[in-house]
């Protein structure tokens, strides 16, 4: 076999964090428990009503020891930073490192959908991306948890008896075997250990 | 990614993608090359399924041979995504600070860059018509998809969009209402023809082709983000080129020329809106 994997030394670590209904209240305990130091970039797609603009950044940003910002189009992944898809557009990662918006057709009724932005984080990060799977009412995200085990990216997937929906945990974890199955209590802990260590 | 088993490994996939773009800008002159990776390489994954192929070196070989291949996979490639009044908010901004500037000039011209469908054509065409700047303006219409073209210029819209464009419309500021603009047949709405009098359609590429005229308002929504930093700079090189003294740019609502090569050329002029305005 002379397969190459793609080279992904010049991209930083990123977590993957996906998430619909329910989900807020999730991140309001995994995202608070990052350390400052924190030496991952951070990216997270959160279902949200298009027409409006999202509040998740200034909710996060008084809540959090990270910068958080919204993404925009071409932005470098910079460790230890915090980045929110925008209402109406989905989020990519570039080979290169950067994000990517993108305005493809909806991905089931999604737009973010969390499979691209993990679908794409597996293709661009592969072992070094981290994917977390959040509560929903909505099958997006399985395939992307797919993706990401098959490229040795470590995944992990909130309990679905944790999960105010568990829909979306459930769908995910029928697909795909995953690395850990945490409450979101859980989670925000074991980011922090598996960036450290 | 979706539609590759789980062999199709991901560094042969990027090299016979390069291939892919390679042969289609060799053959089609179509240039791919600083597209997007991310966005590319999704569109064309989800190519070779509907195209029934297992490996993207397959899918060049019928974009080779296969004359019927490459319009088809154009529609791929080039998704279109379209709605009228889409962010209204932004044409609101151009009908109330925009347009009355643009009011002093005799004859006033507007580039529609990657129009898709037309669906943002008819949307500028019905607000200069209400804002009594219609008979003096011209608008070029350009997308490099001759399809789309072909549907921007026919002005025919499946009838379940119209209760979208109408909330849209009304919420973009319209002074009527949007039906006035259009009659309803078998299902689809027909746009009317008078709306388009003075638009100009045509095939054109922001990352091959050059300026063509001087304008002084340009909108080019949802198209930058499908580039590649380059691509983006060229794009906004040929803008500011293409503008008037303190012309405006119109970009879509996550898109800035903040972090380009051009920068200090431009001022924000409708910031949340995303209206630029060449310094």
């Amino acid at each position: 076999m002379y397969l190459q994997p793609r080279d992904t030394r010049h991209v930083p670590q990123t977590i993957l964090i996906g998430g619909s209904a329910g989900s807020v209240e999730a991140l309001g305990q995994i995202l608070p428990a990052l350390p400052a130091d924190f030496a991952a970039a951070v990216v997270i797609v959160v279902h949200l009503p298009a027409n409006s603009p999202s509040l998740l950044v200034d909710i996060f940003a008084q809540r959090m020891a990270l910068p958080v910002a919204e993404v925009h189009d071409k932005v470098q992944l910079v460790p230890g930073h915090v980045y929110f898809a925008p209402p109406d557009y989905h989020v990519l990662v570039e080979p290169e490192g950067e994000l990517t918006l993108n305005d493809d057709p909806p991905l089931h009724f999604c737009r973010p959908a969390i499979d691209l932005l993990f679908e794409s984080g597996a293709d661009a990060l592969g072992k070094k991306a981290v994917g977390v799977l959040l509560t929903g009412a909505n099958h997006d995200g399985a395939a992307g948890m797919a993706a990401l085990a098959a490229a040795g990216a470590m995944t992990i997937v909130q309990d679905p008896a944790d999960a105010q929906v568990p829909l979306m945990p459930s769908s995910a974890l029928k697909k795909t075997p995953v690395n850990r199955v945490l409450p979101a209590s859980a989670i925000g802990p074991a980011l922090a250990a598996l960036v450290h260590g | 990614m979706t539609g590759m088993n789980d062999m199709y490994n991901a560094a042969d996939f990027d090299i016979e993608l390069r291939l892919l773009i390679e042969a289609i800008y060799l053959k089609y002159s179509y240039d791919f090359r600083n597209y997007s990776p991310a966005s590319m390489k999704r569109r064309v994954a989800h190519a070779l399924q509907q195209f029934d192929c297992e490996t993207v070196s397959q899918l060049q070989h019928r974009v080779m041979h296969d004359v019927d291949c490459f319009p088809a996979l154009l529609q791929y490639l080039t998704i279109p995504v379209s709605e009228m009044f889409r962010d209204p908010a932004y044409f609101k901004a151009l009908r109330e600070q925009v347009l009355p500037i643009l009011h002093t000039y005799p004859t006033i011209k507007v580039w529609i860059a990657g129009c898709s469908t037309g669906e943002e054509v008819y949307s500028m065409a019905i607000m200069l018509k209400e804002e009594g700047l219609l008979e003096r303006a011209i608008i070029y219409a350009t997308d490099i998809n001759p399809h789309s073209l072909q549907k921007a210029e026919a002005g025919i819209y499946p009838i379940e969009s119209m209760a979208l464009f109408e909330r849209n419309y009304e919420m973009a500021g319209g002074t009527r209402a949007l039906s006035d603009y259009c009659t309803s047949a078998y299902g689809s709405v027909l746009f009317d023809k008078q709306l388009r009098r003075n638009v100009t359609f045509a095939d054109h590429s922001l990352a091959t082709d050059s300026v063509f005229s001087e304008v002084q308002l340009i909108s080019c929504r949802n198209v930058l983000i499908y580039f590649n930093r380059e691509l983006q700079n060229r794009a906004f090189g040929l803008f500011h080129q293409s503008l008037v003294h303190r012309g405006f740019l119109g970009l879509g609502s996550k898109e800035t020329v903040q972090f380009s090569d051009f920068a200090s050329q431009f001022e924000s002029f409708a910031k949340t809106e995303r209206v630029f305005r060449k310094t």
